[in-house]
């Protein structure tokens, strides 16, 4: 029997009428074969459109329909719908792009009705042949991890594990908290940054639905949306977090040194990230979650000659265990947040501004740290020399907005440079001098932040620094770093003498962010940042479904986006674990077995990673749950073994004949 | 790394006339180190900058000969000046990456019997030392390691800029690392890559003067014993004009300014005549007396 197939062709308004001869395709469309229904209207997609295909299909009796309007991504959805409710299974209906293949890109109308028609015959040519496919569910697991504990990572943790699912939230460094635990005040509100975050990260750990596996990295992952499975190696701190109850008896007595022990005078300025106890053994910070030291093996004696072993000695409860291994989990969930963060810009790069040949110059996180009450000299800002500055430089855009290292603006450094300036005039009054390309305070409460500085008298120049040096020309400049600039608002190139230099440094990727975005399946940008799925529509999503994306290893953004960002993550995950089930596209590959030489050029080909190879039939097959019907592995199979549902041979040849005719 | 066996060699005027020093070091030390220097045959000026900023495609056509001599003879061609290198590097970018440019440029040639296709390499001779050599190669062939000498090292403009493979533009240090590996001790010398007043000390001496002052009294207080730089003009401009800048600034300046090859080729226990050690007019014999 022959197949019955109704043509709906759609005006879009005047989209695709305005170029489309639309009588001219009905009368065309009329006389193709199997075609025994042929309809327009203004609106396809409207109710009343939806209900002239309804109404066709019982009436008439249609098994196929072609609808000839928009592009399927935009529209597939809703006319497979309408086929579904009419009793039609919705993969008997095809569409013909006439209008973003068409009616949009073509300049004369003459030519864009006779591509309509070319279309329209290529599709109503392989509806014929369109085979009717059965719905696939898959189970979601209830349970979610988050990769990354710092503030997205922790808020994206709570909202789940307060919706009463289990999370397991997974941390590489021995402590949560991330960036944000080194700041000192958050702008613009200069609410302290460990006051909001501290109870945070207490919860986290205290969270009977949270599983933190701190100093600890996913390996591996396996699986598709709703049933995934981690490889998670937790390394060992070579303390026993049962057992310790974080007294810092081990810590204080430790005698070897994990970065360069301090001389003689007062030295203010430390490795930025060495926070706590610089010692072999070390608690991150005194806040850290789970308050258990870890052991630097690079520094620990122990671990060098096999004596030593004074940790071991003093721990009142045992806890110290140089012999303990890595432990490897394997962890199975129903979705993945990714909350992994950034990397600062490594000044070092840009020699030009005297980073490591000149003390005083540190950056942004540095001069954070010296301002933070628990570093190295509670909070006061002072030189190396243990002096308070009489003038403070601040320099924006340092690897940012500059086409020789990132092209895009970081979004938080003209906020945080204008944060240090207030704590520099609150805390000693020096002159500040702030550089600036332009001035970015976009977000709530930025721009009344920048008019608080610019009445508390700071210098504003607009101008980006060039240089950085301590080469003196003039007697005023003896004995302090010279900032040269070209002021652009007076035309001059200016030298401004200063005691300090902070420099505003960039937000990047992180330098594992390619290996993440494979180990992960995401797609990153050139920057490296992870990519999201749509960048207004899904900004959370990605395209691997079940894998949502949070914080700053998306995109530069501050603390209020990363939150925001987090709960947003957060309730898409929720929403699948809820959903309990999915279902998953039916259009798939097919491997014939028969065919199959078990060659697994297709296995590695796999953009989502949904072939496996059966090593005891020595043949791949599909995991349909995964396979997104894209068609690489259908070309590149050498023995024409794999075929695509609802684009096989013969309904693409189909196709094409049609369309070229 | 290893050096090629063979380098084509542009000279340009200044290395025939005013920097005859550079171009006996460099050849010198070139053989010393086992490569063959072989100039290219009935070569013209290479434009210069003053012709490039006027009449750009002339400028390039004028480069361009050059190069179609030399891309008879082999693919890699050296210009130890750093004008040199920087207009022959340009009028060649610009040929390889624009093909009207390559065809405007070739129907000139064409009068003269010569077309250019575009396979040269523009080097300059520091070029060759840092991609080619190596500090570390080059610390094998070093003979009388130049112990305790406090060097400055002033690249100039033009060679590392516009960013280029060489070095980075805003603040190198592959000289420094030459230094070092001929025994020298670098100073940090923040003003090394600014501008020494170029052609400027012809017509604004007013101007070239102060800027000469200002690269003085910074190598001074850092402690430069002896600068030295891989370009004529900064050479010439630092030699000549330094005692002027002293007498109208009320300063004393007395450090001399040799090329870097003509350290490199001293500590490697080449003979300093043929170096061309003597030539400069602020004299390097005391500096350098115990390794003369």
């Amino acid at each position: 029997m022959s197949p019955k197939i109704g043509v709906y062709i759609c005006h879009c308004g005047t989209n695709i009428a305005g170029k489309v001869a639309i009588d001219e395709v009905v009368e065309f469309a009329k006389k193709l074969p199997n075609v025994v229904m042929v309809r327009d209207y203004k609106f396809m997609c409207s109710e009343p459109g939806q209900n002239l295909i309804k109404d066709d299909i019982k009436k008439e009796k249609l098994d196929r329909v072609v609808v000839a309007s928009c592009s399927p991504l935009m529209h597939e959805k809703t006319f497979r719908t309408a086929c579904e409710t009419a009793g039609l299974n919705k993969y008997l209906l095809h569409m013909a792009n006439i209008r973003e293949h068409c009616s949009w890109v073509t300049e004369e109308n003459a030519s864009a009705t006779e591509k309509a028609k070319a279309l329209l015959r290529g599709a109503v040519a392989k509806a014929a042949l369109l085979e009717p496919l059965e719905k696939k569910e898959v189970k979601i697991h209830p349970h979610v991890m988050v990769i990354g504990g710092g503030i997205a990572g922790i808020q994206a943790a709570l909202d789940i594990a307060d919706s009463g699912r289990k999370v397991y939230l997974v941390e590489k460094e021995p402590s949560i908290g991330g960036h944000m635990s080194q700041f000192d005040k958050t702008f613009p509100t200069l609410d302290c940054a460990a006051c909001i975050l501290t109870p945070k990260m207490v919860q986290v750990g205290q969270h009977p639905n949270i599983e933190l596996l701190s100093y600890s990295e996913v390996e591996k992952l396996d699986g598709y949306v709703g049933n995934f499975k981690a490889t998670v190696r937790m390394k060992s701190r070579y303390v026993n977090e049962e057992k310790c109850t974080g007294c810092g008896d081990c810590w204080n007595k430790c005698p070897a040194w994990r970065v360069e022990k301090p001389k003689g005078d007062k030295k203010v300025v430390h490795d930025a990230l060495t926070l706590g106890p610089p010692k072999a053994i070390y608690m991150p910070t005194l806040q850290a979650i789970p308050a258990v030291p870890v052991i630097d093996k690079e520094s620990c004696i122990y671990f060098k000659n096999g004596k030593c072993q004074i940790c071991v000695k003093s721990c009142p409860t045992g806890a110290v265990d140089h012999k303990m291994v890595d432990v490897v989990r394997e962890i199975e969930v129903g979705s993945i947040i990714v909350a992994t963060g950034y990397k600062l810009f490594d000044v070092t790069k840009m020699p030009q501004y005297g980073y490591g040949r000149y003390p005083n110059v540190l950056t942004g996180l540095e001069f954070e740290h010296l301002n933070c009450a628990s570093g190295p000299t509670g909070g006061a800002v002072l030189m190396e020399n243990g002096q308070p500055p009489k003038s403070i430089a601040i320099l924006h855009c340092i690897g940012s907005r500059d086409k020789n290292y990132h092209e895009y603006c970081s979004r938080v450094c003209c906020m945080y440079a204008l944060k240090f300036a207030h704590l520099v005039k609150e805390k000693t009054g020096a002159e500040v001098y702030d550089f600036y390309i332009d001035m970015r305070s976009f977000g709530k409460g930025f721009e009344e932040f920048y008019n608080r500085l610019l009445e508390e008298g700071v210098r504003f120049i607009r101008g980006k620094a060039a240089q950085i040096s301590n080469e003196a020309i003039y007697p005023e400049e003896e004995g302090k770093l010279i900032v040269r600039c070209d002021d652009t608002l007076l035309g001059r190139v200016r030298r401004v003498p200063v005691d300090m230099v902070v420099l505003c440094s960039a937000i990047e990727a992180t330098g594992d962010s390619q290996d993440m975005s494979r180990l992960l399946g995401l797609c990153h940008s050139k920057d490296g940042f992870f990519a999201e799925k749509h960048p207004k529509l899904a900004p959370v999503s990605t395209a691997t479904d079940g894998i949502f994306i949070a914080g700053c290893c998306q995109s530069p953004k501050d603390i209020p986006d990363t939150v925001a960002q987090a709960s947003g993550a957060a309730a898409q995950a929720m929403m699948l674990a809820a959903r309990g089930a999915i279902e998953v596209e039916s259009a798939t590959a097919l491997i014939d077995e028969d065919r199959c030489t078990g060659c697994r050029i297709c296995n590695d080909l796999c953009p989502y990673h949904a072939i496996d190879f059966i090593a005891d039939d020595k043949l791949s097959k599909v995991n349909e749950a995964l396979c997104k019907g894209c068609g690489t592995c259908v070309a590149a199979c050498p023995c024409s073994a794999i075929a695509a549902r609802q684009f096989n041979d013969a309904q693409v040849l189909a196709e094409i004949e049609g369309v070229l005719q | 790394m290893a050096l090629q066996k063979e380098y084509l060699y542009y000279p340009g005027c200044s290395l025939h006339s005013s920097a005859t020093a550079y171009d006996d070091s460099s050849r010198a030390v070139l053989s010393a180190l086992g490569s063959k220097v072989v100039e290219i045959d009935d070569w013209n000026c290479c434009g210069a900058t003053a012709y490039m900023a006027i009449k750009e495609m002339t400028a390039f056509t004028i480069s361009a000969r050059n190069l179609a001599i030399a891309e008879k003879k082999g693919d890699h061609v050296v210009a130890p000046c750093s004008g040199c290198y920087v207009g022959l590097s340009k009028a060649n970018n610009y040929i390889k990456e624009f093909p009207e440019v390559q065809k405007k440029v070739n129907t000139a040639l064409a009068e003269g019997g010569l077309s250019y296709n575009g396979t040269v390499h523009v080097r300059h001779v520091m070029d060759l030392f840092v991609h080619d050599l190596g500090a570390d190669e080059l610390k094998k062939f070093i003979k009388k390691p130049l112990k305790d000498l406090k060097v400055g090292c002033y690249y100039g403009c033009q060679i590392v800029r516009p960013k280029n493979e060489i070095d980075s533009p805003e603040y190198p240090t592959t000289m420094e690392k030459l230094m070092e590996a001929c025994g020298a001790t670098p100073i940090d010398f923040v003003m090394k890559a600014f501008c020494c007043g170029g052609a400027i000390l012809g017509t604004e001496e007013a101007i070239g003067v102060r800027l000469i002052k200002n690269l003085m009294q910074s190598a001074k207080k850092n402690g430069a014993e002896i600068l030295v730089t891989p370009c004529p003009l900064c050479q010439m401009n630092l030699d000549a004009y330094q005692r002027r800048a002293a007498k109208k600034y009320g300063m004393k300046f007395d450090i001399p300014v040799l090329y870097f090859t003509q350290l490199i080729g001293l500590a490697m226990g080449i003979a300093p005549k043929k170096l061309g050690i003597g030539k400069e007019i602020v004299s390097a014999k005391s500096v350098l007396k115990q390794f003369l």
